[in-house]
């Protein structure tokens, strides 16, 4: 018992540290979420953290961000740029990412450790020469030209991740298929794609939640508020509400919502393609 | 801030036959078609053009009268909102020099703390949870739950009303010129933190449990391992870690714009947000493109990164 208690003890500065270090990782992010259900009059007069004296909860502040504030068109907007902006890239990429793992052709390797330099390209070198191209076409007042933008800047990533697990599947099985008199299209999708469910998931996961999440490219490539996704709107509301944490929190909780639900029930998958694409 | 950051790896090669060979083929190019096209319009020929905008005027993002290195000399001689050398330096650039080494080192180190010290507890996986969390939150996003945080209000900011407790004034940390940098830098390694703690964990579950025990016979303390063993052993996940970290210090953006528009003032500027700011309100374009030219400049060592360790891990198969 003594023994027991003494290991305990030993162990508290542990159980004391990492009990810190989850209060600080979700206080805050418990503030917004209790401020986002709370009066606005109950906001400027206490502080979030007095919501155990005086419990009030209304669900103003999310209508009024929804219906006034624009957060519901913008919401619908997330969804028009992201859907397309993550299935195009799976595609593309992973059939560039076949070509380079099972299809023989000359400069193969160093067609792959181009695609892999290109990794480090910032979306900022395409902005003054694509917007300059694209001024005057509908694509900066539809929403083509930020498909096309994300799904061209997120192929270094997403062929360099599915060519590295592709490049693992089974050689006997693919050249079994190819014996048999398979096709590279039969292969790739009856043979390939099937079995990298995992590695295509992680990649359609980061590549959803990085063009939900993103500001900068919406802000370049959508040249009408009306069409612009959330968290443009969430800057909007910043820019004219700076205090007004009831509304701010209850928009920028919108904007957290669907990745959170993505997140929490992929997450599997998701720290899976964090692992492969950062160490073996 | 999340976790999108180009990964540096490569997992292991075998199956395919290395090098390529065999002949031309339909195949290759019809599957490699629609990515080498947009590759080349969207990535390869912008990067040549902005090169070549950096030389001039740039009206309207088109070229009208070349300017020889006028935009660089201005940009590393004129442009306090660029660089000012001086003491203290300040400028866009010098932000991303205090992100480099605050946000990239404090974020590897938390990351390992967190990952020694979880390991040893039964709720493991939940304080892994709750530190990765941030990795799925926008940066809008973080930008209101921090300003919230800050707010200078002792009744409604968090932080301020903690300093209120032991009857400090309030403090109005993002709009102070000096404090400004460290309040989003310290948002930075809050939402960092987690992706890598997670990265740096599973690499010391591969450190074998026999080299641990080792050392603790021999009588080392837990910070004698965590210096000598641990850190040594992960330091090639730690040093993949800290290359995607300066990575998203080149490329930050979202957070700062939202949080801080760059100032007050121009002070808490990074050169991602120079880059935008110069080229699209300010109409700069020719200026704009030279920001964007310095960015990709600062990447190409990692670029030779990524590329040599791909090469090495080709080969060592």
């Amino acid at each position: 018992m003594a023994e027991r208690l003494a290991r305990i003890a030993g162990r508290s500065p542990t159980h004391i540290i990492l009990g810190v270090i989850a209060l600080v990782w979700l206080v805050p992010t418990i503030g917004l979420l209790i401020t986002s259900f709370r009066p606005g009059a109950d906001m400027r007069a206490t502080g979030w953290w007095n919501i155990l004296v005086e419990p009030r909860f209304t669900l103003a502040n999310y209508e009024r961000v929804l219906t006034n504030e624009g957060m519901g068109q913008a919401f619908l907007n997330s969804i028009f740029i992201t859907i397309p902006s993550t299935i195009l890239p799976l595609v593309v990429a992973s059939m560039a990412a076949f070509a380079l793992a099972w299809v023989k052709f000359p400069l193969r390797d160093t067609t792959f450790l181009i695609i892999v330099a290109m990794l480090i390209v910032p979306v900022q070198i395409g902005f003054i020469p694509l917007v300059s191209a694209m001024s005057g076409t509908p694509l900066l007042v539809t929403y083509g030209g930020v498909w096309l933008a994300h799904t061209a800047f997120a192929l270094p990533f997403g062929i360099f991740l599915l060519r590295n697990f592709f490049i693992t599947l089974p050689k006997d099985l693919i050249e079994a298929a190819r014996i048999d008199g398979a096709s590279n299209w039969g292969i790739f999708r009856t043979i390939v794609v099937p079995l990298s469910v995992p590695a295509i998931a992680a990649y359609g996961i980061f590549q959803f939640l990085w063009v939900w999440n993103d500001l900068l490219m919406a802000l370049v490539y959508v040249q009408r508020n009306n069409l612009q996704p959330m968290p443009f709107q969430v800057n909007s509301l910043l820019g004219t509400y700076a205090t007004e944490w009831s509304l701010l929190s209850a928009a920028a909780f919108l904007v957290m919502l669907v990745p959170l639900i993505v997140f929490i029930s992929l997450q599997r998958y998701f720290v899976q393609g964090l692992l492969a694409g950062s160490v073996k | 801030m999340t976790a999108e950051s180009p990964p540096v790896a490569a997992t292991q090669e075998r199956g395919a036959s290395k090098g390529g060979g065999g002949g031309f083929s339909w195949a290759a190019l019809l599957f490699l078609g629609p990515a080498a096209v947009l590759l080349v319009a969207f990535l390869a020929f912008p990067a040549v053009y902005t090169f070549a905008l950096s030389f001039n005027r740039g009206r309207n993002g088109e070229f009208s009268n070349w300017v020889g290195l006028d935009n660089w000399i201005r940009l590393f001689t004129q442009d306090p909102n660029f660089l000012r050398l001086g003491f203290p330096p300040s400028g866009a650039l010098w932000n991303n020099v205090l992100w480099i080494i605050f946000y990239v080192s404090l974020v590897v180190l938390l990351g390992l703390i967190i990952a020694v010290m979880a390991t040893r507890v039964r709720y493991e996986a939940w304080i892994k949870g709750i530190v990765f969390l941030p990795q799925a939150i926008a940066a809008a996003s973080l930008a209101v739950i921090w300003s919230f945080v800050y707010a200078p209000d002792q009744n409604t900011g968090l932080l301020n009303a903690l300093i209120g407790t032991v009857g400090a004034a309030p403090v109005s940390l993002l709009g102070n010129r000096d404090t400004v940098n460290w309040a989003l830098i310290a948002v930075g390694i809050w939402g960092s933190v987690g992706f890598a703690t997670v990265i740096l964990s599973a690499a010391i579950k591969g450190i074998s449990s026999e080299v641990l025990e080792a050392a603790r016979v021999d009588g080392a303390t837990e910070t004698q391992i965590f210096w000598r063993v641990i850190v040594p052993m992960v330091s090639l996940p730690i040093s993949v870690v800290a290359v995607t970290l300066v990575v998203n210090v080149i490329k930050l953006f979202d957070l700062i714009y939202v949080m801080t528009r760059g100032g007050p003032g121009t002070s808490s500027r990074v050169i991602g947000f120079s880059m935008y700011q110069e080229a699209f309100p300010q109409g700069q374009f020719g200026y704009g493109a030279a920001i964007a030219i310095v960015m990709v400049i600062l990447l190409i060592p990692v670029m030779i990164f990524n590329v040599r360790r791909f090469r090495a891990e080709a080969v060592v198969q």
